[in-house]
């Protein structure tokens, strides 16, 4: 049985991607048999290509997706080269959790609310040193460049690159290396740009290219942040697979295809900037250049993190003020009175979604330990680890952009006639919780020392009391965590349950998301902090619940 | 039924060029002693007794204990303990779950506290079966892990560098708690190490080992 | 399909193929109880969410009805899913058993025969409906036959802020004059928004002479000629209005807020009521009123559909007459609530019934019935459709 796990976790992982992948190539070459279409032709791309707005859009895919990586890689190896092993890096490693379960679209809400013209920084700073009693008509929201977006991106994949950039240090030992360059007269930021980084990149380069790919094809931050005349790429390709109309569906699948390609391509280019950063930055280790501005570098890049946290957090707690205010205009910092109003009308049915998401969250979360322990016991008892290949396939969910295949899967499993429901929202969800939890769980999997297992078999345990009574308990930490990590994946979902489920699905994400259409803050406040929440009771629960079973074993404390 | 362990003919190989060769029996209360740099494969040489050879090593010859043959058991089913230089306590179960673990099943519970109780009492560690295993000294830890072992009923004793981490007293005090209980128990030991002091304690056979494969 | 809708056309009003039959209503309700009736609705207004989850409360008291609301973002998307079902043959039991709907969605979905029934005329609260002095049985021009029934009318107004723009403006060339004036403080949501699909029209319906050409289907020969006044009117509206029309918001009550912060003065809104709403909700000032054009502001209502392959067609039967009840109806058009127009006939109530509206307090935004003045009649879908396009074109895609 466990010899089967890795197939069938492949198969999971894979399986929808393969599937929805071929779901959309078959119709961008007009090939839909369902709707009484077949191909092959080029009429979806030549309907495409005759899109008046597809330069802008395509634009717009590449720039906020690469400018948004590029920034939050540059922030996170700014702060990592300034500041790793201080107590500052501590401090910013335990706001890392509550940071990265922030949903994303939560996190946009909440941007949006601070940036906006008439949002709170403006509010803080009119009448009094703007002159402003009224927001200006600057279109920062929403702006054709896609600033706003590109900021709601960083503030959330700062948090993710810094987490694999601290677990890439703990292995690159970076102590030694700082040390002999300090001791040649190198200053720490660059004597940790020069020696430690490249070993950290060459960890971090898989979530990196993880980043570019989702900031290109993300939908629900392009939705709330981004322009709309025309919107990014993605957001077309949903209204064009929602279309009444059937043939728009060609042309949304070859839409795809080239969101595709355009991801394809950007990492291709991203590739060639690693090897061009790769020779300049030779070219700066052999000047010998002893970069000793340290200072400035480093307040500059823990106001970068600062900044970037702060927006997140007072993001949210606009929305928590949104969901109690009674009236509130400009320029008013706070509302004129607070009142249960919202809570009253919208808590029932929040409450009643969250128990929705949960339950999705849950069983996909429950399906994906089972498959990573399994395939983690088999790679333990044959002793053969992940190979680097093996390692790709785990990223490629997440190397594909939503957008390409999920239509495809929509489209597929309509035409066989799947039931719209939970069964494939879970599934669905279960292509990105998979990875998620593998990568969590993977290295501190790993990193337990074998040889409890072998004094437990030797005392008599067979194979899986040793996993269940040794290894799971010592872990628990660490699955609990891996779990958090799964359910805050499941619970930012908002593209697999708004085309699998077919509209039947709701969690708390799709119920946000909707209501950002509808404008009403105070509604999107209480959607948006329920959401937060799901996201962040398991992470608490995940630090709680092991500090409280184990609350007398000294050891099981870091 | 003779009581012994019995490496018989095992050799150790690692892409087809052998490592470690022995072909010897441990009577029962006596110690071997296997010396060597690190690095020449005296551990592989302990997993592949208690089964657990990393998939890189082959192994070829018999393992006999008690003159049955073991070398196709899986781990569990073979009754040899063995102790590593950190003493390997479970750290989330109390120190007398940590000793039931290993014993056998079956018993009421008052039998097992009592079983576990009486092994405490016999390392000198009375009235410690409910702490946390991170409360207690090294030298303590060394003594539970060693009756978590005897507890499980084993016919023979590997011990991996097992003193190593000790400082100089408490070595020569486990160390002579370790033989005098072997001897005692009437139990073969295959010891590890690369600490002449330890071999020369033993008061055994000494195999030399150097590296074979590098030449 | 053509023959579908032929036959549907010459039926009189009692021949019913749809079955369950409206016309056997104690059969219909037997049948409703205990089945779940998936209501495919927009879910963008909180408001009507909740309206629409008290009347899932009060179906199920009075006929044992699960209703479910599938919010969605779009009421193509329903369509869409229909189309999809039939595409692959799921012919009994769909996942959408009712749709709010109205308008070009209708016309596709009666167009492929989609529907089920025809079956409202039978319903029997449709004797209480207003049919003649309401548009009712018409659809954007196109005959409802049956296929769709009433529950709300939605007449277009414009919302002002007055502690900012104190005077109401007498027409759409009036509001252009207006807006160069003020720059910045209008907009209308992005199109294909019904809302802001809906200002499109209202534009062409005003600036025209005779807008009475809007009530046949456009052809290729009149259409350019026909909206070249319109594309003007943008041309010269469009740098006037908020953020320059290089962004629009996303829907009618997303502007709300942005009212509530002074960044708009003026926006539209097709419930007349809901200005008064969303003062009560906090959500805007309690100086917005509202006005209409001299020449009277478009006007249609809204419906609720019954896809063909839905498994619970009774279920959403009894859903769609309990939504055209006096109970029904007198809740939507209070403002606390919806503050929705009522599509039913006031003489053809009993008194306490009557009596239930009268005590409504419309709210001080809120225009009487004679203020509201003459409802225009929506223009022909096929117009709409064109129009949306040219102006994701023109102004949507970027130029």
């Amino acid at each position: 049985m466990l010899r089967f796990l890795p197939a069938l976790t492949l198969l999971a992982m894979l399986g929808p991607v393969v599937a929805g992948l071929w779901g959309t190539l078959l119709p961008a070459f007009g090939h839909l048999p369902s709707a009484g279409l077949f191909g092959p032709s080029l009429d979806p791309f030549r309907s495409l290509f005759a899109w008046g707005g597809l330069t802008d859009a395509a634009r717009l895919s590449v720039t906020t997706g690469l400018i948004a990586t590029a920034l939050s890689l540059g922030i996170v190896a700014l702060i990592a080269a300034s500041w790793s092993g201080t107590k500052a890096f501590r401090i910013l490693e335990r706001l890392l959790s509550p940071l990265l379960s922030v949903p994303h679209a939560a996190a946009a809400f909440g941007l949006a609310f601070l940036i906006a013209p008439s949002g709170w920084v403006s509010r803080l700073l009119s009448p009094a040193l703007t002159g402003w009693d009224r927001p200006p008509d600057l279109l920062i929201v929403q702006d054709p460049l896609g600033l706003a977006m590109i900021a709601g991106l960083v503030v959330k994949e700062v948090p993710f690159l810094l987490l694999m950039t601290i677990a890439a240090i703990g292995q690159a030992q970076p102590r030694r290396s700082l040390l002999v360059a300090q001791s040649l007269g190198y200053g720490r930021v660059s004597g940790w740009l020069k020696t430690v980084f490249p070993r950290v990149y060459s960890q971090i380069r898989l979530p990196v290219y993880v980043v570019i790919a989702y900031s290109m094809s993300v939908v629900d931050v392009a939705l709330i942040l981004g322009p709309s005349t025309p919107p990014t790429l993605s957001v077309q390709i949903v209204k064009w697979m929602s279309d009444p109309d059937l043939s728009m569906r060609l042309t949304g699948a070859a839409a795809a295809l080239f969101q595709l390609a355009l991801v394809i391509g950007a990492l291709c280019f991203w590739w060639l900037g690693e090897r061009l950063v790769a020779r300049l930055g030779n070219r700066w280790i052999m000047s010998g250049n002893r970069g000793l501005r340290d200072t400035s570098v480093r307040v500059l890049s823990l106001g970068l993190g600062s900044v970037s946290a702060f927006a997140v957090f007072f993001g949210l707690a606009s929305l928590l003020i949104w969901s109690f205010a009674a009236f509130w205009s400009f320029p008013n910092v706070l509302p004129d009175g607070f009142t249960m109003r919202t809570w009253g009308k919208h808590g029932p049915n929040a409450f009643a979604t969250f128990g929705e998401t949960f339950f999705i969250a849950g069983v996909a979360v429950l399906l994906a330990l089972m498959l990573v322990l399994g395939c983690l016991e088999a790679e333990h008892r044959s002793g053969r680890p992940l190979s680097r290949r093996g390692l790709w396939m785990l990223y490629l969910p997440l190397l594909v952009p939503q957008t390409a295949f999920l239509p495809g899967l929509q489209t597929l499993l309509l035409s066989v006639g799947a039931d719209v429901g939970r069964i494939p929202v879970i599934l669905a969800h279960l292509v990105f919780v998979l990875p998620y939890v593998f990568l969590s769980l993977g290295d501190p999997w790993r990193a337990w020392d074998t040889r409890n297992a072998i004094v437990a078999g030797a005392l008599g345990a067979r194979p899986w009391a040793v996993f269940w009574r040794v290894r799971a308990p010592m872990l628990l930490r660490p699955i609990l965590i891996a779990t958090a990590v799964g359910i805050s994946v499941s619970v930012g979902q908002y593209l697999p349950t708004l085309l699998i489920g077919g509209g039947r699905v709701s969690t708390l994400t799709t119920e946000a998301v909707a209501l950002a259409s509808g404008g009403d803050r105070r509604a999107i406040g209480v959607y948006g902090l329920a959401q937060t929440l799901a996201a962040l009771i398991p992470f608490a629960l995940a630090l709680i619940v092991p500090a409280f079973l184990w609350r007398n074993r000294r050891n099981l404390h870091e | 039924m003779n009581k012994s362990l019995t490496l018989q003919d095992v050799c150790i190989l690692k892409d087809g060029v052998p490592l470690i060769e022995v072909n010897h029996t441990i009577q029962a209360g006596e110690v071997l002693t296997i010396m060597g740099p690190s690095g020449v494969g005296k551990s592989t040489l302990l997993s592949f007794i208690t089964g657990t050879l990393p998939s890189a090593f082959l192994g070829t010859g018999q393992i006999l204990l008690d003159s049955a043959d073991i070398t196709q058991k899986p781990p569990h089913a073979r009754p040899i303990g063995i102790l590593f230089q950190d003493d390997l306590l479970f750290p989330h179960m109390s120190v007398g779950a940590n000793l039931a673990f290993g014993m056998p099943p079956g018993g009421s519970k008052t039998e097992r506290r009592a079983k576990i109780d009486a092994g405490l009492r016999d390392v000198d560690l009375e009235g410690f079966a409910d702490r946390d295993p991170a409360t207690l000294s090294g030298g303590q830890k060394a003594r539970v892990a060693l009756m978590r072992m005897l507890l499980s009923n084993p016919r023979a004793l590997l011990l991996d560098e097992a003193f190593s981490r000790l400082d100089a007293d408490l070595r020569t005090q486990v160390r002579d708690l370790v033989f005098k209980t072997a001897r005692e128990r009437e139990l073969p030991v295959l010891m590890v190490t690369h600490d002449a002091e330890d071999a020369n304690a033993a008061g055994g056979k000494i195999i030399e080992l150097r590296t074979l494969s590098k030449a | 399909m053509k023959y579908l809708a032929l036959v549907a056309a010459l039926a009189a009003p009692t021949f019913a193929f749809a079955n369950p039959d409206p016309a056997d209503w104690d059969a219909v309700t037997a049948e409703a109880k205990g089945q779940t009736v998936y209501w495919n609705a927009w879910g963008g207004s909180t408001t009507t969410n909740d309206f629409i989850a008290w009347v899932g409360d009060r179906v199920m008291e009075d006929y044992g009805v699960t209703l479910e609301h599938v919010k969605l973002t779009d009421t193509a998307d329903a369509v869409t899913r229909v189309l999809s079902e039939k595409q692959a043959g799921e012919d009994d039991d769909g996942a959408i058993d009712m749709i709010w709907i109205n308008g070009s969605n209708f016309a596709a979905m009666k167009e492929a025969d989609l529907l089920f029934g025809p079956f409202a005329e039978q319903l029997p609260n449709w004797a209480v409906v207003d049919s003649e002095g309401k548009t009712v049985q018409t659809d954007f021009t196109v005959p409802v036959e049956g296929y769709e029934s009433p529950w709300a009318m939605a007449q277009v107004v414009f919302v002002h802020n007055t502690a900012t723009m104190p005077d109401s403006l007498g027409s759409m060339d009036a509001l252009l004059e207006w807006a160069q004036a003020n720059p910045g403080r209008f907009s209308y949501p992005q199109p294909p928004d019904f809302l802001g699909t809906t200002f499109l029209k209202q534009a062409l319906v005003d600036i025209l002479d005779d807008p009475s050409v809007l009530q046949e289907e456009a052809t290729d020969e009149n259409y350019g000629e026909v909206t070249a006044p319109l594309w003007a009117y943008l041309d010269a509206l469009t740098p006037h209005l908020w953020r320059e029309g290089r962004a629009y918001p996303a829907t009618g009550t997303a502007m709300f807020p942005l009212i509530a912060d002074g960044e708009l003065d003026l926006s539209i809104s097709f419930s007349p009521g809901a200005a008064s709403t969303a003062i009560a909700n906090f959500e805007l000032p309690d100086t917005v009123r509202t006005f209409v054009l001299d020449k009277g502001t478009i006007g249609n209502a809204s419906f609720v559909a019954v896809p063909y392959n839905s498994g619970s067609a009774a279920g959403a039967m009894v859903v769609a007459n309990f939504l055209m009840s006096p109970e029904a109806q007198a809740r939507a058009q209070d403002p606390n609530v919806l503050g929705y127009g009522t599509v039913l006939n006031m003489d053809a109530l009993t008194a306490d019934d009557r009596a239930a509206f009268d005590a409504l307090e419309l709210g001080i935004a809120t225009l009487s019935p004679a203020e509201l003045g003459s409802v225009q009649a929506e223009p022909h879908p096929s117009w709409m459709t064109r129009i949306a396009d040219d102006w994701a074109e023109r102004y949507g895609a970027g130029q």
